[in-house]
Parts: C-alpha cells; sequence; structure tokens
C-alpha cells in the first residue's frame, strides 16, 4: 500500500507504539482486499462489549491503552452487555459487569465517548454525504451507506479501534465509488407500513442476497400505492438492521429515496443488474410466519433492537397504557440513555413500566449474555417485533419469533400467542 | 505434518492473513458467524437450522460460503484462539471485512476466492495445507490418506 509521511512514521514507531500496532493490522487487513492507500475517517463508532471480548479482547484493549492509545477523531460506543442498574437484578454473572468497568475505563483512557447506543446516527453522529467514517455495528454501518450517502466499511470493535488510534481506515470496499454501485435489482410488489414491515422485507431480501459485496437496489412497483413508499427514518433503521443482519450487507439504494439512487440509472451506474428479483404480494405475512412459536406460551417479549427512538418509545408506550404484561412473561425495552431521559420526562417511561415492562438503557439484548440469561429464567421463546433480533437470538439458545408490534404488546398481556388460552390469570 | 504424496488438488487465490497450518476439514454450505452460530465455551454450532449443528470447529480447518451476520466475530476469535477452541484456520467462498479484521487480531489463517471453488473441492475429513503468504490451500483426501497409513 501507498503510505504517506505521517503513516510511514506510524509505522516505525516514531508517533508511539499504538499507533504502529494499529497500522501494522490495518496494512494486514487493507493488503488482503488489495488497498491502494488509506484515508482518513471523520469519526469512529466502536463495539466493544464484554460478551463479545471476553477476557482476551479486554486485556488486548488495556494493552492498547497502556501503551499510550488515544483517540485522533470523535470515537462512540455502541452498546454493552449490562445496564449497570439492573445487572444484579437480572442475575447476570459479576464477571461479566467486571469486565464492563474494564472496557469503561480503558475507554475513558482512549478518550472514547461511553454514549453506549447502536442509533448514535439517530442520536449523536449525523455523517454527512461523502464522509469517510468508520464505523462498527452493521446497523450503523448501513445508514452511514445508504441514508446518508457516507462512507463505510464493516468496521468491528478491532478494527474501529485501530481507526480511532490512526485517524484512517484502509480504502476499499465501500469507500470508492464502484463498489456502491447496485448489483441486485429488487422489485417489490408489497406496501411495507410499518418499521416491523420494513423489518420483514430487509429479513426477506436479505435472505436472498446474503453477501457483503452485494448491493441491492429496491424499486418499489404497487399499483395500490402509486405514490411509492413513504417511510420514517425509524422504518429504514429496522430495514436496514435487518438488511445487515440477514444479508450482512453494507449497503442499498431505495429508488427515488435514497441519496445516491435518484434513478435507477443511477443506483447502478450505467451497469446491468446481475440479479433481478421480485418480492410478490403477500411476501411479508409470509416472512413473518416464518418464525413460528414451539409453545404457546411466550417466556419474554424484546422491543429495541436497534435501540429505541423516542418515537418508538411513544408508539409502545400508547400500546401499553392501562395494560398489564402476564406474570409468567417477562418485557423488556432496550433504548439509550439520551432516548430514556426524554421519555422519562414526557412520561412514556412510567406507562410501560406501570404495565409491568423494564426499561433498560445503554444496552441491547442479544449482546446481554443472552445464553446465559436464558438459562437463568428458563427463557426459551423470545417474541419480538425486530426481525433482527429474531434472527440473532436463535443462535443463542432460543425460539424466536417475529411479529408486529401491535401483536407483541398483545401477547405479552396475554402471556400467550393464542387468544384464547389462559386468558384469566393477569395479576403478578 | 502433510501426507507423504501429491495432493489430490490445489487450490490457488490472492495473498491471506495468517501462518502456514496444515489440519483436517470441516466443510459448511452455510455462511458463518461465531455470535449467530456457535456456542463458544466448547466451539460447537449452536444454531438449530446451521448444516453443522452440534458439532466442533475446535483446531479444524472451517470451510464454509460466506461472512454472516454482524461485527461480534471479530472479537471473538481472539477469546476463542486464547481459550483454544477456537479453528485452525477459515476458508470462506466469499469474507468480509469483519472476519479478517478478527482473523489478523487473532493471528488465525483466513483465505477467500479460492479457485477451484473450495465447498465443491473439499469434503469434511480431507487433510488440507493452508498457506495464506502464498494464497494456496493443498487438499488431501481423507480415505485416501487412511489407506497410505495403513
Amino acid at each position: 500500500m501507498r503510505l504517506t509521511a505521517e503513516e510511514e512514521a506510524m509505522l516505525t514507531g516514531r508517533l508511539g507504539e499504538a499507533p504502529r500496532r494499529a497500522l501494522e493490522q490495518q496494512l494486514a487487513v487493507g493488503r488482503f482486499f488489495g488497498a491502494e492507500d488509506f484515508v482518513p475517517v471523520a469519526s469512529v463508532h466502536l463495539a466493544a462489549d464484554a460478551e463479545a471480548m471476553r477476557e482476551a479482547g479486554v486485556r488486548s484493549l488495556e494493552e492498547m491503552v497502556a501503551v499510550g492509545a488515544t483517540a485522533r477523531v470523535t470515537t462512540t460506543l455502541n452498546p454493552r452487555s449490562v445496564d449497570f442498574a439492573h445487572a444484579e437484578q437480572l442475575g447476570q454473572e459479576p464477571h461479566y459487569i467486571q469486565l464492563e468497568q474494564r472496557i469503561l475505563a480503558a475507554m475513558e483512557r482512549l478518550g472514547a465517548l461511553p454514549l453506549n447506543t447502536c442509533v448514535n446516527y439517530q442520536i449523536v453522529s449525523q455523517a454527512r454525504f461523502g464522509e469517510h467514517v468508520a464505523w462498527g455495528d452493521t446497523g450503523t454501518v448501513i445508514w452511514a451507506n445508504s441514508f446518508a450517502g457516507a462512507r463505510s466499511n464493516f468496521e468491528a470493535g478491532p478494527a474501529a479501534l485501530h481507526a480511532a488510534i490512526t485517524g484512517r481506515v484502509p480504502r476499499y470496499g465501500y469507500h470508492l465509488p464502484e463498489q456502491r454501485l447496485g448489483t441486485t435489482l429488487v422489485r417489490v410488489r408489497e406496501a411495507p407500513r410499518s418499521g416491523s414491515d420494513w423489518g420483514a422485507l430487509g429479513c426477506h431480501a436479505g435472505r436472498l442476497v446474503n453477501d457483503y459485496w452485494q448491493v441491492p437496489v429496491f424499486v418499489f412497483d404497487n399499483p395500490a400505492h402509486p405514490e411509492g413508499p413513504q417511510p420514517h427514518a425509524d422504518h429504514l433503521k429496522q430495514f436496514g438492521a435487518a438488511l445487515a443482519s440477514y444479508g450482512s450487507l453494507a449497503m442499498y439504494h431505495v429508488v427515488g429515496l435514497t441519496p445516491e439512487a435518484r434513478t435507477l440509472g443511477e443506483a447502478f451506474g450505467g451497469r446491468s443488474p446481475r440479479r433481478d428479483l421480485e418480492v410478490a404480494p403477500g411476501t411479508l405475512e409470509r416472512t413473518y410466519a416464518t418464525f413460528q412459536p414451539e409453545q404457546d406460551a411466550v417466556d419474554v417479549v424484546v422491543f429495541g433492537t436497534p435501540q429505541l427512538s423516542l418515537h418508538e418509545f411513544r408508539d409502545l408506550a400508547r400500546l401499553f397504557a392501562g395494560k398489564r404484561v402476564h406474570a409468567r412473561t417477562r418485557v423488556f425495552l432496550t433504548t439509550s440513555d439520551a432516548v430514556k431521559a426524554l421519555a422519562d420526562q414526557l412520561g412514556y417511561t412510567r406507562v410501560v413500566e406501570d404495565a409491568g415492562a423494564t426499561v433498560l438503557t445503554g444496552v441491547c439484548y442479544y449482546i446481554m449474555t443472552a445464553r446465559e440469561l436464558a438459562e437463568r429464567h428458563g427463557f426459551r421463546t423470545l417474541l419480538t417485533d425486530s426481525a433482527k433480533l429474531a434472527n440473532i437470538v436463535a443462535g443463542y439458545g432460543y425460539n424466536p419469533v417475529f411479529r408486529s408490534s401491535e401483536e407483541c404488546v398483545a401477547a405479552a398481556v396475554r402471556g400467550a400467542f393464542a387468544d384464547s388460552v389462559d386468558s384469566g390469570e393477569v395479576t403478578r | 505434518m502433510t501426507p507423504d504424496r501429491p495432493p489430490d488438488a490445489e487450490l490457488r487465490t490472492t495473498p491471506g492473513v495468517g501462518p502456514r497450518v496444515v489440519g483436517e476439514a470441516i466443510v459448511s454450505r452455510h455462511g458463518f458467524s461465531a455470535r449467530y452460530d456457535l456456542d463458544r465455551e466448547r466451539g460447537v454450532f449452536s444454531r438449530e437450522a446451521h448444516d453443522l449443528f452440534g458439532e466442533s470447529l475446535v483446531g479444524k480447518v472451517l470451510v464454509c460460503d460466506t461472512a454472516k451476520g454482524g461485527i461480534a466475530t471479530s472479537w471473538m476469535l481472539l477469546d476463542m484462539a486464547t481459550r483454544d477452541v477456537a479453528p485452525l484456520a477459515i476458508l470462506f467462498r466469499t469474507t468480509n471485512p469483519v472476519m479478517v479484521q478478527g482473523a489478523v487480531l487473532a493471528g488465525l489463517p483466513m483465505l477467500h476466492r479460492l479457485s477451484p471453488d473450495p465447498i465443491e473441492t473439499i469434503r469434511t475429513g480431507d487433510r488440507l495445507e493452508v498457506d495464506p503468504a502464498a494464497g494456496t490451500v493443498r487438499v488431501w483426501r481423507a480415505a485416501a490418506a487412511s489407506e497410505t497409513t495403513r
């Protein structure tokens, strides 16, 4: 790779041991993908949770900080594995709480902002069009590339740490204009209306187009809705998170909606699609139906993957108002400290807590030592309105069921999927 | 140790990352994510829908389709390598940045875009020599290998 004088200085260690180690690893990744040089980044979003890192990862982070690592650019942190205020009560192992405290201490020395949110783009870091960033958590990356027109590869925890230290990343993949062009045409003859509907569409398309280097281009063609889709930003949050989860995709276009796809021609850069897919009417319903409960009882209901926005929190408060969660079912809402503070102020928190739900901040359910929670609380059937969460928890020994927010709330109140079964006992 | 005879097949690609290793293959037609698919305590596939459900990848060369899911596998490969429950190497049809970033951190050999297709060429139990610097994978068939050792 071609290096600038500053990068040469980093590599020889003249700028310190931490930049030397960081750049060395970045070079190995860059060479693997044929990068010709590095590109400076405006911000870093770093995922460093105890569940993924464990002792070895935390130690490697501490070693990097011990040799003087500091963040050269604004660095925000993704959710952690514990909400310190609830961890003990949930029975999470003290070991993970201690690891998270060590991560927090190391991040403070690094100079990273411990915001612990996976929706940095909704709360603190609005990447601008054309800006190069080094974001991790795939949901943030697909948002940056597709919605904002910023440029990022998936920068996983270690890579985002290195980017924070050197202020740059190898220039390959989604930093290059040609990689951002569409490869697959997806004609949608459906009309997603809610966040979960958009999640279902992302789930379906991600299952069909599951390769990091592919870029699906969505064209909405539904005679019943000639005006085309009018999604809220929260809907596209679910859409992108699902595409990134099921397809490991880093970018999509929606013609007429996303900034690099004003026309079909622009989305494909004049090339022909390599594949042409159709999403037939009824696909969303069939996608929900691919998640089937093994039992009628609902063990746990989770909202907030990615973390709830204020609007999503408000909508859930409306659904839970005056209701009571069934005694055998646990309900968790996960969000950021920022949104929780507003929800407190606006009274939404009280409504959902009065209904029997638990609000957790700075976390995301699948990062919260989900296997241990399942064993401790006997959770098996997990109901959620997040297509992404339904995908991930299947690996943690759960029977995931993905439904609309309304169905999730109704089932939480019944403690069951079916209307008729065991509707008697509703007190705690 | 590689068998004392010419390989049955050789696959080639651009240089990968990590050291040269020799070991036994475990082949999947599915993708891979340590967070989505594994019980990382034991290095065993725990996703019920995965074609390697219940199988261990510890010390084996995992041959699979593509990188699945999110970013967590990067930290997880280091954790697994430190606790001796990591695969010996991973060969993808197509990988993504997360896997390579994790492989570099963990010192794990990784290659992708091999020709001919590794999933069609390599079978579970085959003996492999993975040489990332050269961008080659040499294959000795399991059945033939056991005949020569008899």
